[in-house]
């Protein structure tokens, strides 16, 4: 098990590491933060000082040593605009940008999952054909289109919610909403997938046959083998909230990461883009640790496999 | 005479408007061991999938199907639920995918203990335990908590076996319990379950489409094709002289282990597509002793003077005393 | 007597697997120093269960599969290395056959184009030749000419083997390797394909190795039987000889299990336990922990494959030479 953990570990740092050199190369060669962040009109001095201010003049790779050396003191570089430590920009926005993803993903699970497996169990009924076609219309439809649809319906037509900005639980509800959508269709239509396969199972007529209930040998026998595919999904989603949260923000002018990143990304102010790039390939792989370790723990197979 | 503890009457199953069984009448008494035999697509397995209840949602079942009596088709899936792995415990064709892989195998064998016993805790744990021993699996204390994976096939197969004893049955359906398993293997479980049924005298339905296999463990036998009983009778005399041309096309197909290396007898043609059914007798394009009359009307299962039911037009002659022996005989001596 | 078609010299294929990252990989000794010979003409029938490498030693037979030890000639000259331009001409003249003959078709091309496709691999007919070809073929399998246009998920399963059969013997190859072929299919049919593989080597002289579990069948099609447990050929007689009086103790449990029509389950040799698995293969030979037989020389050494009697050789301790004089 140990063993298992420390080799998942290893290529979860790897990953990481892959993904601060791709952000850092790419950033540094789109665009010049001194032109951006001082305007078109100023004199050649100035722009030469900003440089060497902030190191860009040395050559890549000696800029690039310098960035893993602070990273790994600890250091994650300050914001070219204003001054302050890129990680405390960052984490002073993170907890706006959980009220929101953590809302979204609950709903996800408490609606997709249970939808889908209802459907499954009802197949080809009035239900199952209303589930399938609700969660086509969840994930076809983009998240930017449904967001100003909603403001449209709860904040302009209706007027009983804020059309944006950041306060009180009703400025979350719509974001949140928006965010949500999209992933309960997905949810719903793979756990059905899952659940019907799970049904044709032998191992399922098994325990019919040996004269279970039938709420037991879905909940005891079909469930906990639908739970590996669903998790799957699941960690695949909580990746797509943290990109859907850049998008979402922006519309309802959340004071999220998200915005964050729209804001610091346009100023080119590398080190605020690049502190919060490695904080979201962080997140992403540390779901993608959580789910390998849910399989181990739903399916003993995989465990046996990782463990003998 | 005993009362039937299996009445079958008139059972028809149809998948999105096909019919694949088309009406079985079976009885099945305590304590005997019957065999169903055909190829795939004959109906020996959905015969009991629809007795039971376990065919999905889209099969249409109609008929009669009786427990000690009393009707079960049409019933609330909680009277069925009362029958299944209580009165008639099922075993099936691939043990390894039939037990669920992520439950541990000693608690898979204590639900059924539960449900049908109400044994719980130590006391369902001592009986798995004697119930794993009877079917002879090794070191069963050890292995209590393990996973299916982490037994063979043979084991596998053993398993369900003790899972199906849990609720002391009446009648044990066997589908297929031998096909994906090693020779080997295979002939160890043939012996554990006539050992089982000697010990508890639960009466056996053997499905299987190896007639060697069911000769070895069944008294009476059932031959199917296409969706219809085609010829039933006690094993000795029915594999001795096998009445209707299709039994005896199937006997003359398999090739012996001893004797001169003879060229097989085939069956020419292929099974019927159910969704195209020929026009009278199923077997008519196929069999050698087809008349005219057997392209009409399907042919009824009747008794025979000697009681063996065949429903055949034109069936192979009962030999005569002293007459050349068939090649079967032969090799059943 | 003439030179042999196919001969393999002390074949062994172990397969390396490591389950994980820092673990200690496991060896899986699939074919285990395995020696025989098929002559022109000749059926050799490969029988043995799951695990026994009877499927890895046809592959390692055909060249598919490379050998870490020994050596496979075919024809005298030495298997060239897979992948070589040698080794694809040598294609056409060895086939093979397995089990599930609606994975070895390509579904979206009629049946008569994937049973021309070797000849015009192999550049071996004109178009126009190519037609006749194929009907020919066609017919020697038994398959109507009206069914050349047929995709194969139109046929059944025994008409599709008849036209994967017809595909391998396209390239009029001298060797078909044959693994399971009948085994999913229905006994009537299946007596069907047999017979017309007796009927294609009579016609054709061609040398088969027939690779099944189904002692029955491998009785009426081969001449000659070996027996594996274990990447081990542990009996090898003739046909005839090896199913009436079995001499290696396996050998005789694996007979004496098949169910024969009419016969109840008295004296029958059950084996005991289970085959045991090939990565963790017992010492001495591979049977002893399930033979009735086994004594103190079974678990120290590995008996050899030697020679029993006319026409048989047997690898265990407690089978002597001497024919009359039958162990056990």
């Amino acid at each position: 098990m140990i063993n298992f953990v420390l080799s998942r570990l290893v290529r979860a740092i790897v990953t990481i590491f892959a993904v601060m050199t791709f952000a850092f190369v790419v950033l540094r060669l789109s665009g010049d933060p001194a032109q951006v962040m001082l305007g078109p009109d100023v004199p050649t001095s100035a722009i030469e000082a900003f440089r060497s201010r902030w190191g860009l003049d040395q050559p890549l790779w000696m800029q690039y040593l310098a960035y893993i050396r602070s990273i790994l003191t600890g250091d994650f570089g300050t914001s070219m605009r204003d001054g302050m430590p890129a990680a405390r920009l960052v984490l002073e926005r993170i907890p706006s940008t959980l009220q929101l993803t953590v809302p979204a993903l609950v709903l996800q699970l408490a609606i997709g999952i249970p939808a889908g497996v209802y459907a499954a169990l009802h197949r080809q009924s009035a239900t199952d054909r209303g589930v399938i076609f609700l969660s086509v219309l969840g994930f076809t439809v983009p998240s930017f289109v449904l967001g100003l649809l909603l403001v449209l319906v709860f904040a302009v037509t209706f007027a009983i919610l804020p059309s944006g900005g950041y306060g009180s639980w009703q400025h979350a509800i719509l974001p949140a909403l928006t965010m949500s959508i999209g992933g309960i269709g997905i949810l719903a239509r793979f756990s059905r997938s899952a659940m019907i396969e799970v049904m044709g199972q032998p191992y399922v007529r098994t325990a019919s046959a040996k004269g279970m209930a039938w709420r037991d040998v879905v909940w005891r026998h079909a469930l906990p083998n639908a739970a590996v595919p669903i998790v799957t999904i699941v960690g695949f989603m909580v990746g797509s909230l943290i990109a859907g949260a850049v998008v979402v923000e922006s519309i309802f002018s959340w004071p999220g990461i998200g915005r964050l990143l729209v804001v610091s990304v346009t100023n080119r102010d590398l080190p605020v883009v690049q502190c919060i790039l490695l904080m979201i390939a962080s997140a992403m792989v540390v779901s993608n640790l959580i789910v390998d370790l849910l399989y181990g723990w739903l399916d003993p197979r995989l465990r046996s496999q990782a463990a003998h | 005479m005993r009362s039937n503890l299996v009445e079958l009457c008139d059972l028809k199953v149809a998948f999105d408007g096909t019919t694949v069984l088309h009406g079985i009448d079976l009885d099945v008494a305590p304590g005997e061991a019957l065999g169903l035999v055909g190829e795939s697509g004959c109906g020996k397995s959905v015969t009991w999938l629809a007795a039971l209840g376990l065919l999905p949602g889209k099969a249409t079942v109609t008929g009669s199907v009786k427990v000690e009596g009393r009707e079960m088709l049409g019933q609330p899936r909680a009277a069925l639920e009362g029958i299944r792995g209580g009165k008639i415990a099922m075993i099936f064709q691939d043990p390894s995918s039939s037990l669920n892989p992520v439950l541990r195998v000693g608690r898979q064998i204590v639900e059924a203990l539960s449900i049908h016993r109400g044994l719980g805790g130590a006391a369902a744990r001592t009986e798995a335990l004697r119930l794993l021993d009877m079917v002879g699996i090794p070191d069963a204390r050890g292995r209590f908590d393990l996973f299916p994976h982490e037994f063979s096939g043979g084991q596998c197969q053993r398993l369900m076996i003790a899972m199906a004893l849990a609720g002391q049955p009446d009648l044990l359906i066997a589908d297929e319990p031998t096909t994906a398993l090693d020779a080997t293997i295979q002939a160890q479980i043939l012996d554990l379950l006539a050992d089982i049924r000697a010990e508890t005298g639960m009466a056996t339905v053997f499905i299987s489409h190896d007639l060697g296999a069911v000769s070895q463990v069944c008294d009476r036998v059932c031959v199917m094709y296409s969706g219809r009983i085609v010829e039933a009778g006690g094993i000795d005399e029915l594999f001795a002289h096998p009445r209707h041309p299709y039994t005896r096309g199937l006997f003359d197909a398999i090739p012996q282990i001893d004797g001169p290396r003879s060229r097989l007898i085939p069956i020419p043609g292929t099974v019927p597509n159910p969704k195209a059914m020929p026009t009278g007798c199923a077997f008519s394009p196929r069999c050698s002793r087809a008349m005219d009359a057997c392209g009409s009307g399907v042919p009824e299962l009747t008794a025979d003077t000697n009681g063996r039911l065949l429903a055949c037009r034109n069936p192979v002659p009962v030999p005569q005393q002293g007459r050349k022996p068939a090649r079967v005989l032969e090799a059943a001596l | 007597m003439s030179a042999p078609l196919i001969e393999a010299s002390d074949l062994v294929r172990i397969y390396h697997s490591r389950k994980r990252l820092f673990s200690k990989a496991t060896d899986t000794r699939a074919v285990d120093g395995v020696s025989l010979k098929v002559m022109p003409g000749e059926t050799l029938g490969i029988v043995g269960e799951s695990g026994s490498g009877k499927s890895t030693l046809g592959r390692m037979l055909l060249g598919i599969d490379p050998a870490q030890a020994g050596e496979v000639r075919f024809d005298g000259k030495p298997m060239p290395r897979l992948g070589t331009a040698e080794w694809r001409a040598l294609r056409a003249r060895m086939q093979l056959v397995y089990q599930d003959p609606l994975a070895a078709l390509d579904k979206r091309l009629p049946i008569a184009s994937q049973i021309g496709e070797p000849l015009e691999i192999h550049k071996l007919a004109g178009s126009a030749e190519r037609e006749t070809c194929v009907a020919e073929l066609m017919a020697a399998v038994g398959l109507r000419p009206d069914q050349a246009e047929r995709f194969p998920h139109e046929l059944s399963g025994g008409q599709r083997q008849r036209a994967v059969i017809a595909r391998a013997l396209a390239s009029r190859p001298q060797l078909l390797v044959c693994d399971e072929p009948v085994a999913a299919l229905d006994v009537s049919i299946q007596a069907q394909v047999v017979n017309m593989l007796r009927d294609l080597q009579e016609e054709s002289g061609i040398a088969m190795i027939f690779i099944s579990h189904d002692l029955k069948v491998v009785r009426n099609i081969a001449d000659r039987v070996a027996v594996m447990y274990l990447g081990h050929i542990v009996e090898e007689a003739t046909s005839n000889v090896l199913f009436r009086a079995p001499r290696h103790p396996y050998t005789k449990a694996l007979v004496s299990s098949v169910p024969v029509s009419g016969q109840r389950l008295k004296d029958r040799t059950i084996l005991q336990g289970e085959p045991p698995n090939p990565a963790d293969r017992p010492s001495g030979c591979p049977f002893h922990p399930r033979c009735p037989l086994a004594a103190a020389v079974c678990r120290a050494e590995t008996p050899p494959l030697r020679w029993v009697g006319p026409n048989r050789s047997a690898a265990c301790h407690m089978v002597s030479p001497e024919p009359t004089s039958v162990a056990a």
